[in-house]
């Protein structure tokens, strides 16, 4: 006979709606059964209502913290669609503010996750860190969350010389800081003691439940979508990022390195950035159907986009890749104890408007 | 495993500045180009609706007959700047946060 805990709607740890219940056997989980839908917006069904033009807005609000990756999922959907050609410094651009959401986004988990485990210190300290990558956002694109950079064709905004110096300096700074705080995070006694070995995935099991991004990274496998190279990851120099241990703090590691990895990659593209448009003018409808898929800050995004030569989609489909990692999740969860269940819940980085849309 | 990882920055926040600022008596400058609020110069607009049309939030009303208005509710705009790009003759600006709308106190 076992009884049921409801974890969440409303739990500290949680930083959006989503419920768990928890069957136990004394402190022991036994079996998990998701419930979502506290946030449901109906964003794919109002997508079909506005034109195709608009919904490069709309489908930012998909998510808070990779709004930017949304949009150019959805934007490289319509290009492919519609056989645009970006133009390379827009591809460049793309990667500049994709690899700035990643950094905050990894920041904002990690401090999540340190605010969870009780380290406020350290969460306060992480997010003082990530205010300047927001910053960065803000000047170079107008919105700090929402950036609305991407459209269809290629990019609204610029990068000019100013700009591009204030966008290094902040990295250079916010490195600096990290240097600092992101040994406390992987060294720290405490912070070991509530991450290792607790939520293991198997490498088998991450396989087998469609892992995505950092959870099935942090069970060894090299799964980054990056790799494939879309817009201009195929130009710059990076490996993914992989850990073994299969446990909480395994993800936690893939993130904390993905932040300078990320670092790495503004400079680069900053870097390489050739001097091209921004922009193309496009003519025409999108007809057809096409599936794209983006790395996002927690794993692969698929975007299915279905037109019929009118200014209205007949069907958008997002998954999101916390939707991939639920089953995870669970199993993860299952046969963990019951004090463990935020920590490992966080070390997924759940995001749960994203994947309610 | 180190048990006091943390204390070198503790002491270091000691003698910092504060990160946060005295809110809301002391407010932080938009940085150029932020897009804050919408603001319309009437005297240029010719009531085309362009900007109604390509709005994602429908939160531009513009009509001509019997009277010319451009209405705004400011509650619906997602601050996109869509509108901005859109309209002809240049009359929308996005300005930074702290300026007023011409009917606030
Ligand atoms: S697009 Fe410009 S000119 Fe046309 S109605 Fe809107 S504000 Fe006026
Ligand atoms: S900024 Fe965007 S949401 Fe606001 S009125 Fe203009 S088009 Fe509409």
């Amino acid at each position: 006979m076992s009884t049921i805990v409801p974890f969440g709607p409303q739990h500290p740890v949680l930083p959006e709606p989503i419920q768990l219940r928890l069957a136990l056997d004394d402190e022991r989980i036994v079996s998990v059964l998701p419930v979502v839908g506290y946030v449901h917006r109906g964003l794919e069904k109002l997508a079909e209502q506005k034109d195709f033009v608009q919904d490069s807005y709309l489908v930012e609000r998909v998510c808070g913290i990779c709004s930017f990756m949304h949009s150019m999922s959805y934007c490289m959907g319509i290009e492919e669609m519609m056989e645009i050609t970006v133009p390379e410094r827009a591809n460049y651009l793309r990667v500049v503010w994709a690899e700035l959401h990643r950094i905050h986004s990894h920041l904002l988990a990690l401090g999540l996750l340190a605010d969870a485990f009780g380290f406020e210190n350290l969460f306060m300290q992480l997010w003082r860190t990530r205010e300047r990558i927001m910053d960065a956002m803000e000047y170079t694109t107008g919105g700090r969350v929402m950036l609305n950079a991407c459209c269809i064709g290629g990019v609204r905004r610029d990068i000019n010389d100013e700009q591009k110096a204030f966008v290094l300096n902040q990295l250079k700074e916010a490195e600096a800081e990290l240097k600092r705080l992101i040994p406390v995070m992987t060294d720290d006694y405490s912070v070991k003691k509530r991450l290792v070995g607790i939520g293991i995935l198997d490498k088998a099991a991450a396989y087998a439940a469609g892992a995505v991004g950092p959870t099935a990274r942090g069970s060894g496998h090299a799964m980054d979508h990056r790799t494939t190279g879309y817009i201009a990851y195929k130009n710059l120099d990076f490996e993914p990022v992989v850990e073994t241990s299969c446990d909480s703090y395994a993800r936690t590691l893939v993130r904390c390195r993905e932040v300078y990895q990320s670092i790495d990659l503004v400079r680069q593209a900053l870097d390489k950035m050739p001097d091209t448009e921004i922009k193309v003018a496009y003519k025409g409808k999108p007809c057809g159907e096409v599936a794209i898929r983006c790395e996002q800050p927690r794993g692969e995004v698929l975007y299915y986009l279905k037109g019929n030569g009118t200014d209205h989609l007949d069907r958008m489909r997002v998954r999101t890749p916390t939707f991939a990692n639920i089953p995870a999740l669970m199993t993860m969860l299952n046969g963990s104890q019951l004090a463990d269940v935020g920590m490992i819940v966080l070390s997924v980085d759940p995001c749960i408007s994203c994947t309610e849309r | 495993m180190k048990l006091f990882a943390m204390f070198n920055d503790i002491v270091r926040n000691l003698f910092r500045k504060p990160a946060t600022r005295n809110y809301p008596y002391e407010k932080r400058p938009d940085f150029p180009g932020t897009r804050g609020r919408l603001m319309i110069d009437p005297t240029n607009c010719i009531y085309c609706g362009i900007c109604a049309k390509k709005c994602p939030s429908n939160a531009i009303t513009v009509t001509r007959k019997p009277d010319q208005s451009w209405q705004f509710d400011r509650f619906r705009c997602i601050v996109c700047a869509a509108c901005v790009e859109a309209c002809p003759k240049k009359c929308l600006r996005m300005a930074p946060r702290t300026e007023k709308y011409p009917d606030e106190e």
